[in-house]
């Protein structure tokens, strides 16, 4: 089947104001400076607003449009013409795409609204919201270009306002590094998507999704090419998205403000990952290797995104290795292909809805207690902070899939779509998964009890903790709602929705019935919350307790990923520096160096015979007078 | 006529004038030497304008004997005013234009 994209009409015609709105509230929000300062963040959140009502006009008016015809392009004008290289600057909007302009927009203005109230207290306000709209408007531009080379660029841009909102605390060192981190490692997926977007080229002579696509599907390549384009994608889709071997940046970025850790860390940009492979679904169709790496990482990132989880007692951080799992969940899910593809993006949406809604609820707790992240810390906050308590509560239900709450709908499809695989694979992918809920329900229930019950353990400074302002609540309730409905409604209507996209998928025989797969995720969800419940429930030793066994040990330490990047990757890239440096010092500077000093001695040698003797240059003259004469007499007769 | 008599006495009086003007440590005589060495530049000139039946070279002598004069002016001054400061008219004692 040939992917054909339509032109767009009628007011689709008008979707690239989607991505200037916000562009235009950063760029005034940049130049005007200090002049904006005190009506900035009103700007900067209602260009999101306002881009959130253009992208439901432009959702009602495609589910307007047939079925197969639900698609359309813009060409906006041409960015790079060089011989037969010809990039457009093109915009597609799909059904695909739609979803993501829902969600980006959607979750986007509720956290600019929370932002609003969150950082009423920093100097730096402004600056804030010129930057969360350029993260916006950057990934509104990945969502929506209709070739590699558009969806890179709005690949950088999400990287680069990344770094800018994780080291916004710049004079924190914390900060900063954490900021550096996320960089390097989303260079190293970069590089990776940028060698694939040459293997298109090279390959198709073309970026464009449409081309790429119904090449692929030609079926003239090599299957060695398809493989290599799928694995480079794959690349760039983990540094982005922090999965396995790229995941160490995403828990380091929670240095910054809540509502990015929200936002970008959390809802929309870690997931950019998981769309570009969605995006390119028939690349990976195109090829069962390429799909079980892609399976392989995120079975293996679910997990140890789990374990790290149970070890942390930053609640950030918790929540940060919460999401690397949960998209680990999705990565395995796009990665099973066919009829999955829909459920990743459907578990990313309802991600995109709870886990904001858990990140702002720790927002709204470190506001009450004076940024104290540590969970050994609180204890007993339900009383004081009913509203951020009872979110949290329904954000921490729907992420460990207690129905009818939407992590049900969204988390088992997955895991019983991974046990249906064939041969193997299924028990090994299906039994990752069912643990990884298991250890879910575990550590986010430790998180849950430790916040907001059992005994008060908080440090003397704390008299009164506070609940947050209505400006920070109202985005928590509506958030709250979501992660109650949203599993529900969606798990039918986003799958019909995305048909046109993924294509119609047969169904083939089940090797395990779908209430066997959820009776036993459910026992084993039960499971975690009981064991962290009597474990929990008297709260905790406030000092870190010496480790017993090698997993927590190694838990403790990320797994030894950070320990493994720097042996591995750091340190010859340090001995390489060294031994540069004294190349350069020995060799080059030597080379220099020795060179003016000769010059130099040399000629304080030579001004020596500057004596001052008037006969001494007198005979020199004389001298050189002869040797002329005598040579002139040589050429004459000689 | 023959010129040898002319350039080997031209020749004779230079070698005086050079070795004059190495080895001499008076100004006065190392001048002097100069001047040597220029009157024998001049004979010669005179001896091949003879020869060859033109006035250049003698033409060229006068122009010698100009600038010679004007040179002597200017030298004597110099080594009067030098004698002056330093109470000596040895060349080896102004030295101090060097390294």
């Amino acid at each position: 089947m040939d992917t054909v994209f339509a032109p767009a009409t009628g007011a689709l015609s008008w979707m690239w104001l989607l991505i200037a709105l916000p562009l235009a509230g950063a760029t005034v929000l940049l130049l005007l400076g200090r002049r904006a300062d005190r009506w900035g963040h009103l700007l900067g959140t209602a260009t999101v607003g306002a881009a959130f009502v253009l992208g439901l006009v432009f959702f009602l008016q495609l589910s307007g449009l047939p079925d197969d015809a639900r698609s359309a392009t813009l060409d906006l004008f041409t960015f790079v013409e060089s011989g037969s290289l010809n990039i457009s600057a093109g915009l597609l909007f799909d059904p695909l795409s739609a979803v993501f302009v829902l969600l980006i927009t959607g979750v986007g203005f509720l956290i600019h609204v929370y932002a609003i109230g969150y950082m009423s207290h920093d100097e730096g306000r402004r600056r804030f919201f010129a930057f969360f709209n350029l993260f916006v408007a950057a990934m509104l531009l990945l969502v929506l270009g209709d070739n590699y080379v558009m969806m890179f660029v709005g690949w950088e841009g999400v990287g680069v306002a990344s770094y800018l909102l994780i080291s916004f605390w710049f004079n924190r060192p914390s900060a900063a590094t954490a900021g550096k981190k996320a960089f390097l490692a989303n260079r190293v997926g970069d590089a990776g998507f940028l060698i694939a977007i040459f293997l298109m080229f090279a390959s198709f002579g073309s970026t464009d999704f449409q081309t790429v696509f119904n090449g692929t599907a030609a079926n003239n390549l090599a299957s060695g090419t398809v493989l290599a384009i799928g694995l480079f994608l794959l690349l760039g889709a983990c540094g982005k998205s922090g999965q396995f071997p790229l995941q160490t940046w995403l828990p380091d970025a929670m240095e910054g403000p809540t509502p990015v850790s929200a936002l970008i860390h959390a809802a929309t940009m870690v997931t950019a990952g998981v769309y570009l492979i969605a995006r390119s679904h028939p690349i990976f169709s195109a090829n069962e290797t390429a799909q079980l790496v892609v399976v392989s990482i995120g079975a293996l990132t679910l997990l140890i995104g789990c374990v790290i989880g149970c070890a942390k007692d930053d609640i950030k951080r918790v929540l940060a290795y919460s999401t690397v799992s949960q998209i680990g969940y999705m990565f395995l899910a796009v990665g099973l292909g066919g009829a999955a593809y829909a459920l990743g993006i459907i578990h990313l949406l309802a991600h995109g809805f709870f886990k904001a809604g858990l990140f702002l609820g720790a927002g709204s707790v470190m506001h009450g207690m004076n940024d104290q992240v540590d969970i050994r810390r609180f204890g007993g906050l339900w009383k004081y902070m009913k509203s951020t308590w009872f979110t949290f509560l329904l954000g921490y239900l729907a992420i460990i899939g207690l129905p009818p709450l939407s992590g049900f709908f969204t988390k088992d499809p997955i895991i019983l779509a991974a046990f249906n695989r064939e041969g193997w694979q299924g028990w090994v992918f299906g039994g990752a998964a069912l643990l990884g809920a298991g250890l879910t329900a575990f550590y986010m229930t430790r998180l849950f009890i430790l916040t907001f019950h059992g005994p008060k353990r908080w440090t003397d400074d704390i008299e009164h903790p506070h609940e947050s302002p209505a400006i920070m609540t109202i985005p928590l309730w509506i958030l709250a709602v979501g992660s109650v409905a949203a599993g529900g409604l969606m798990s039918t209507s986003v799958v019909n929705w995305l048909t046109p996209v993924f294509g119609h998928t047969e169904h083939h025989e089940e090797k395990m019935s779908h209430w066997t797969a959820t009776g036993l995720t459910m026992a084993l969800v039960v499971l975690g919350v009981v064991i962290a419940f009597l474990l929990f429930r008297r709260g905790t030793a406030l000092a870190e307790q010496p480790a017993r066994t090698h997993i927590v040990r190694a838990a403790r330490q990320n797994l030894y990923a950070d320990r493994f990047n720097e042996l591995v990757l750091e340190l010859p890239g340090r001995l390489l520096t060294r031994a540069l440096v004294w190349v350069d010092n020995r060799g080059v500077d030597g080379v220099v160096n020795g060179l003016a000093a000769a010059v130099g001695g040399g000629s304080a040698r030579l001004r020596r015979s500057q004596t001052g003797f008037v006969r001494s240059y007198a005979l020199s003259i004389l001298s050189g007078a002869v040797v002329v004469v005598a040579a002139l007499l040589v050429v004459t007769f000689g | 006529m023959t010129p040898t008599y002319y350039l080997v006495l031209a020749a004779a009086l230079f070698t005086i004038g050079a070795v004059g003007v190495l080895v001499r440590r008076n100004a006065i005589v190392v001048f002097m030497c100069v001047e040597l060495m220029l009157n024998a530049a001049n004979l010669t000139l005179v001896t091949f304008s003879r020869i060859n039946g033109t006035l250049d070279g003698q033409i060229m002598s006068f122009f010698v004997m100009v600038v010679a004069a004007a040179e002597v002016v200017i030298g004597l001054a110099i080594i009067m005013s030098i004698y002056r400061s330093r109470r000596s008219a040895s060349v080896d004692d102004a030295n101090l234009l060097k390294y």
